[in-house]
């Protein structure tokens, strides 16, 4: 078994213009997204969404909200024609969401490439930002890959990992309570400010640990859950679940981020095949996971339902050890590289942050911010309700390499770096080979213009002379693939010779 | 592959204070350290920089509506 598994990262940035906190955000998010389209030609704008199959309402424990009873934020398919959203040539989706341009990278099948189309959205998001401030007469519009405001309002980074639909949903939401209330060691963003509006000074270690508030439900953007139920698998529904993860904190450290999506990878494909045969529950989970977060020396103690007590990273510890058993049971000898690079890196940050969190400088955000924190904080006498320190949290995230202090350490050689520039690059415009993102990106590329509209699940052509939409359902994410449909689209100069072809193909 | 099972709890175990670093590699990092400090002097220097000039009306200024 492996960390690999079709997953992906959906970003919502921050968004603000210099000097004016009125702007309307919603507005500025549209120019955002429009900037980007329309930087690459007015058709790649002309793409919209396909709303057929999205389900927002839907949930994983088997029962579906009542429309007028949701509350309007959990309303995700309606399509506002005041609000930006296209399909990318890399297979992305670049929109508004509520308040905020997100960018949904397209379906990949392993961690390290989940973070490579997730930095290619940094620098579509980057490219807009440029755009925006050469506009004359503008103020311009700055965008922040964080998660809160640190005054009460968060926004999400979330995490989808396609899951085998026979798995039961009990399973999972027994199995990864706790590992979600531990894995923010690894992989938080660091914070300034306790409490969900920074009512108590300090740092902790995550951004979003603060805004959840029970441990199962469908919201997103009320009492938000540990465990999201939303059920919507763009995707054969009987055979997949995606598991949709709201919790996750957005990550700039390359280690952290591949740790956070491979080390959850491989917790589910334990869940999937019923390895994990004790308890490791933890009592109070919502409770704890604050309590987590507000310990950057990680000595709290966890209190297992059996009765054990134990650190987060101590716990950690039981999850990666379950996960060699498990390999070496299921794969002797045939570990792939994803796999043994997550489990190889897992191990080095775990013996570290158990030895001296700080030692994690290099890898994880949290660690590297609360290191430059604390460097004012020890040359300035700071305390943590300086203004100073919270900016300093606030400007880490800005994506502007000249700006983003995190990038401003990333150029000094002080962050370790998993993913090259060039590959970044070709992700900007290139979909994923492996997955139905291919089908999609290369045909927004080509055939943009015979493109009515496309979602995660199926491309919709508006062939000249045809009086019927064609819509192409693509419900296996796995299909649609460079090696499948690649030969095909290069061959097809035109939408109606591609869908004759693939008709033909599949009659 | 029981065997290998058996010796993870070694790694966890593997503390400095079980196991005392040699001399060498103390004053080694001690040296690393001191080199660290004063490189954080001169990345406190950029930051200072690039920083907001204004903190607390850019703090107050970062406002946002909450989302997913």
């Amino acid at each position: 078994m492996t960390v690999r598994r079709v997953m992906g990262i959906e970003t919502e940035y921050g968004i603000s213009v210099p000097g004016d906190p009125t702007a309307n955000p919603m507005l500025l998010s549209g120019y955002v997204v429009n900037a980007y389209a329309s930087s690459r030609g007015s058709r790649a704008a002309r793409a919209s969404w396909d709303y057929e199959d999205e389900m927002p309402l839907r949930d994983a424990r088997g029962f579906e909200v009542a429309r007028h009873l949701a509350d309007s934020g959990q309303l995700t398919d309606e399509e506002d024609p005041t609000l930006a959203n296209v399909v990318l040539t890399n297979g992305a989706r670049l929109y508004v969401d509520h308040a905020h341009p997100e960018y949904s990278s397209p379906e990949v099948t392993s961690p390290r490439a989940a973070l490579c189309w997730d930095r290619a959205g940094e620098q579509i998001m980057l490219e807009s930002v440029r755009r925006l401030s050469s506009m004359p007469g503008t103020a311009g519009v700055n965008l922040y890959k964080n998660n809160t405001d640190g005054k009460g309002a968060s926004y999400g980074t979330h995490e989808n990992y396609l899951m085998r639909r026979e798995t039961p949903f009990s399973d999972i939401t027994r199995h990864l309570i706790p590992f979600f209330v531990a894995r923010q060691v690894m992989c938080g963003a660091g914070r300034v400010g306790i409490g969900q509006d920074s009512t108590e000074a300090g740092f902790q270690i995550a951004q979003r640990s603060d805004f959840f508030e029970v441990e199962v439900g469908l919201e997103t953007t009320l009492k938000r859950p540990i465990i999201n139920t939303r059920d919507e698998p763009h995707a054969v529904a009987a055979l997949y679940r995606r598991l949709h993860v709201i919790i996750g904190d957005a990550n700039q450290c390359d280690v952290a981020g591949l740790l956070k999506m491979g080390t959850t990878s491989l917790v589910l494909a334990m869940i999937e095949d019923k390895f994990i045969d004790e308890d490791l529950g933890v009592r109070k989970p919502v409770a704890t996971l604050h309590k987590v977060s507000h310990d950057p020396g990680l000595q709290h103690l966890l209190e297992m339902r059996d009765g054990r007590t134990m650190t987060a990273v101590q716990l950690l510890w039981i999850y990666f050890e379950k996960a060699e058993r498990y390999l070496q049971s299921r794969s002797p000898g045939a570990i792939d590289e994803d796999t043994a690079e997550v489990m190889s890196l897992w191990s080095s940050v775990l013996t570290k942050l158990e030895r001296d969190p700080m030692e994690c400088v290099r890898e994880i955000d949290w660690v590297a911010k609360l290191s430059l924190l604390q460097g004012y904080r020890d040359r300035d006498g700071l305390q943590w309700s300086d203004h100073r320190l919270k900016a300093i949290d606030i400007q880490w995230s800005d994506i502007r390499p000249e700006k983003g202090l995190f990038h401003r350490l990333a150029q000094r050689g002080r962050i370790d770096s998993l993913t090259g520039d060039a590959e970044v690059k070709a992700a900007i415009t290139n979909p994923p080979e492996d997955t139905r993102a291919y089908f999609r990106g290369r045909c927004l590329e080509k055939y943009s213009a015979e493109i009515a509209a496309a979602s995660w699940d199926s491309v919709i052509f508006d062939v000249p002379g045809q009086a019927a939409l064609q819509r192409v359902p693509m419900l296996e994410p796995l299909r649609g693939t460079r090696q499948g449909v690649g030969d095909l689209i290069d061959r097809s100069p035109d939408a109606s010779t591609l869908l004759r072809e693939l008709a033909a193909a599949n009659g | 592959m029981p065997s290998q099972e058996q010796s993870r709890p070694q790694r966890r175990d593997d503390t400095p204070d079980e196991a005392p670093e040699p001399e060498a590699a103390t004053a080694e990092a001690t040296a690393r350290k001191d080199a660290l400090d004063d490189d954080i002097d001169s990345v406190l220097d950029e930051i200072d920089g690039v920083l907001e000039a204004n903190a607390e009306e850019f703090v107050r200024g970062f406002v946002q509506k909450g989302g997913q």
